[in-house]
């Protein structure tokens, strides 16, 4: 069948399922959008009203999905304000297809107007990328293009396609399956490397589990909940790896690293095996490499062969997709007693309670807020952060009933995810309710999305956790720069007259008994709320791992704090 | 002369395409790997080019590999350093000379094994092919006689006997649906 290039674009998105694109319209890129209104209601714009928000949109909306989100932009500027949201996309596993308009092919390399070799510039926070040159080959693009973004490892992938290509008319033939002789994911693990395995955590007297993204995106909930159980196995879960696994299980230990629990820190040093699964043993997770798990041997289930010896040397390596490789494994596990090693762990949680703070004080502390945000939402709803201390903190409390509930900037800490990403994950939830937890930082670098919030009617709850700071900047310097605190102080603008400039209730809460109710009118209020939680300014995130230390020097929480565990049973130190 | 052993010598299939070499590169820059040499050109196989790539052992040459690997114009690479291979590299060494002692550099070339491909009054150009170390030999030997310029190739590389790589093809694997609960 003939026809335009635009009509090929949105027909071969519509063959690939796509719904939703979150985008921009610009000079480039105009005949793709002339072309929208044919194929709705098929395909749904979401107008951005930054290219970065597009791009985070579609990354939460894929997140949530487990689909490959799309978000188009123009040439020149609208592709490169994308790039944050691709390297954001990559750095995290997330399938998503950025499509951008270009220059017409004869202005390609001449330095056009709004011209920039987008294909170039993304090259290394991309899978793959396609410059699209002659209009017959666009459905074989897009088709290649969805199929490497979410098989695999799953990741980022743009087509840069030239205006005039988009123009140009020509015969759209759809391939029937994707040949790419260069792309073979691994799927299925080493049968030999399956039973070392299972003989290795049989043999185990003190294994941890350590969960990642993976384990999300390969849909592996129950394979990991399986393994644990069969096989007697605690679990942590990285920062990705939260929702993972369900957080009131009696095997969950909670996060490690950085900002992870202490107990688990010492524990990951005592253990005698861990099991890596979708995880690359990032620097947070292990603080200083050489001092990591000096006892463990490692097992390390992962599909990317890349990441297999990048940071640790496993004992066994199981390369293929997560929920694959667990259900080989989860067949010759066996189970085993360890009454010593868990009586540690408990003996470790006792001793260094990692989740405590007063409740007593006039002022709002940062982590009473998000703490009644998962209390008062019963963990129903889909928790979406930005970067820094109340990211921390909401993966720290975190305790959502939904598998795959926590949407978080994990590998590129990008602040500002969260309004953006928030609005994809609302776009692919409707029915669903949608936190998004805010640092007043972050807050200001994406608010603009809040114009998405209003024109779709999303009704989104953005909670800014407002120290009046880039919290955890101010934080470092006060522990490691001597507390000279250069560019951290914020001048913030009034974030409720900002709310009702979109037409969203802003709602403010500056004493800590306001929170609740603040949170319950939040609740009731049918629509997007935006709400102003003035915190105490200069609270800090602990436990902490100071960078460049080992997970046994982790600083755990301020003396005054554990005495309040100590001294008052109601405040729960472990989960 | 360079220790070969401190080198890793990787062979790569890549699709013949724009930009393929950039994406290599690209690679190489972002990971910070030092490549010695690079020789690159077509294969058997039309759409294939073949690389070989050389490195310092220094590098962890899995990593080399398998980051190469991740892009999907690689078809195949293989670090072939302890396999049982031939490798070659050729270079033009153009030595100042006349009448007077180019008889002695003709000498040399004939112990070398290799040619003389341009004579002019004052000059030769010499064609060595042979591993580095060769060529590094006959480099040294020249340069009394006054070397105005040289190129070399690179290395290239090719398994001995019949056993070649090849790409396989492999199904391709979807995703299950979501789960919604625990």
């Amino acid at each position: 069948m003939e026809m335009t290039g635009a009509e090929m674009l949105l027909e071969a998105l519509a063959r690939e399922g796509v719904e939703v694109i979150f985008g921009i319209p610009g000079g480039a890129n105009l005949p793709i959008y002339d072309t929208f209104p044919k194929f709705y209601p098929r395909i749904r714009h979401y107008l951005a009203r930054h290219e970065q928000g597009a791009a985070h949109a579609a990354d939460g909306y894929a997140r949530v999905t487990g689909k490959v989100g799309v978000c188009m932009a123009t040439s020149g500027p609208g592709a490169t304000n994308l790039v944050t949201g691709i390297a954001n996309a990559w750095m995290d596993s997330v399938p998503i297809v950025a499509i951008t308009g270009s220059v017409i092919r004869p202005l390609i390399g001449r330095d056009a107007f709004q011209e920039a070799d987008i294909t170039g510039i993304t090259i290394p926070i991309t899978k793959h990328n396609y410059l699209i040159l002659d209009v017959n080959d666009i459905p074989r693009i897009v088709r290649e293009a969805f199929y490497i973004a979410r098989t695999g490892r799953p990741g980022p992938v743009l087509i840069d396609i030239p205006r005039d290509v988009q123009q140009e008319r020509g015969e759209f033939y759809w391939p029937e399956r994707v040949e790419l002789r260069g792309y073979r994911p691994p799927i299925y693990p080493d049968p030999d490397a399956v039973a070392k395995a299972a003989q290795l955590i049989y043999e185990s007297e003190r294994p941890l589990i350590l969960a990642g993204h993976g384990v999300i995106i390969s849909q592996a909930f129950y394979e990991l909940q399986e393994l644990a159980e069969k096989a007697n196995v605690p679990v942590i879960t990285t920062l990705l790896g939260i929702s993972g696994f369900p957080p009131h299980h009696p095997l969950y230990l909670g996060m490690p690293g950085m900002h992870g629990m202490h107990w688990n820190n010492l524990a990951i040093s005592e253990a005698d095996l861990l099991i890596g699964i979708g995880m690359r043993f990032d620097d947070r997770v292990t603080g200083r490499l050489k001092d990591f798990a000096p006892k463990a041997k490692i097992i390390h289930i992962e599909v990317d062969p890349a990441e297999v010896g990048k940071n640790v040397r496993p004992a066994v390596a199981l390369v293929g997709d997560a929920r694959i490789c667990l259900q080989h494994l989860n067949r010759l596990v066996q189970r085993r007693e360890r009454p010593d090693w868990f009586a540690h762990l408990d003996e470790l949680k006792r001793e260094h309670p990692s989740l405590a703070y007063p409740t007593e004080t006039e002022e709002i502390l940062p982590q009473y807020v998000i703490d009644q945000i998962y209390e008062l939402t019963g963990g129903e709803a889909y928790y979406v952060t930005g970067v820094g201390q109340h990211q921390m903190w909401s993966a720290q409390y975190f305790r959502g009933k939904k598998p795959n509930s926590l949407i978080t900037s994990g590998g590129l800490g990008t602040m500002g995810f969260e309004v953006p990403a928030a609005v994809g994950v609302q776009v692919a939830k409707p029915g669903e309710m949608v936190w998004a937890i805010c640092g007043d930082g972050g807050f200001q670098m994406t608010l603009q999305e809040l114009g998405m919030v209003a024109e779709y009617g999303l009704p989104v709850k953005f909670a800014i956790i407002n120290n009046g700071h880039h919290g955890m900047v101010r934080q470092w310097q006060s522990l490691f720069y001597r507390g000279n605190l250069v560019a951290s102080p914020l001048q913030n603008p009034d974030f409720v007259k900002i709310a009702e400039a979109y037409g969203i209730l802003g709602l403010r809460a500056t004493r800590r008994e306001e929170v609740v109710p603040t949170l319950q009118r939040a609740l009731e209020h049918p629509g997007a709320v935006v709400i102003d939680f003035q915190v105490k300014e200069d609270e800090n995130c602990f436990p902490m791992v100071p960078p460049g230390a080992s997970l046994q020097e982790t600083i755990g929480l301020p003396k005054e704090y554990i005495e309040l565990v100590r001294r008052r049973q109601e405040v729960e130190v472990s989960r | 002369m360079k220790d070969q052993r401190r080198y890793h010598t990787i062979i790569a299939l890549v699709e013949d395409r724009p930009g393929v070499l950039n994406r290599i590169a690209s690679k190489w820059r972002q990971r910070g790997f030092n490549i010695e040499s690079l020789a690159v050109g077509h294969s058997e196989t039309p759409g294939l080019s073949r690389m070989t790539l050389v490195v310092d052992a220094s590098h962890d040459a899995d990593q080399v590999v398998k980051q190469l690997d991740k892009l999907i114009d690689v078809v195949d690479i293989r670090d072939v350093s302890n396999e049982d291979i031939v490798a070659r590299e050729m270079a033009l060494i153009k030595v100042r000379c006349d009448a007077g002692n180019r008889s002695h550099i003709i000498e040399i070339v004939d112990i070398f094994r290799a040619n003389i491909i341009d004579v002019s009054p004052e000059s030769v150009i010499v064609e060595v092919t042979g591993d580095e170390g060769k060529i590094d030999a006959m480099f040294e030997l020249l340069k009394d006689y006054g070397v105005i310029e040289m190129v070399r190739t690179g290395r290239v590389a090719m398994l001995r006997g019949a056993a070649a790589s090849h790409p396989i093809e492999e199904e391709g694997y979807e995703r299950y649906p979501g789960q919604e609960t625990w």
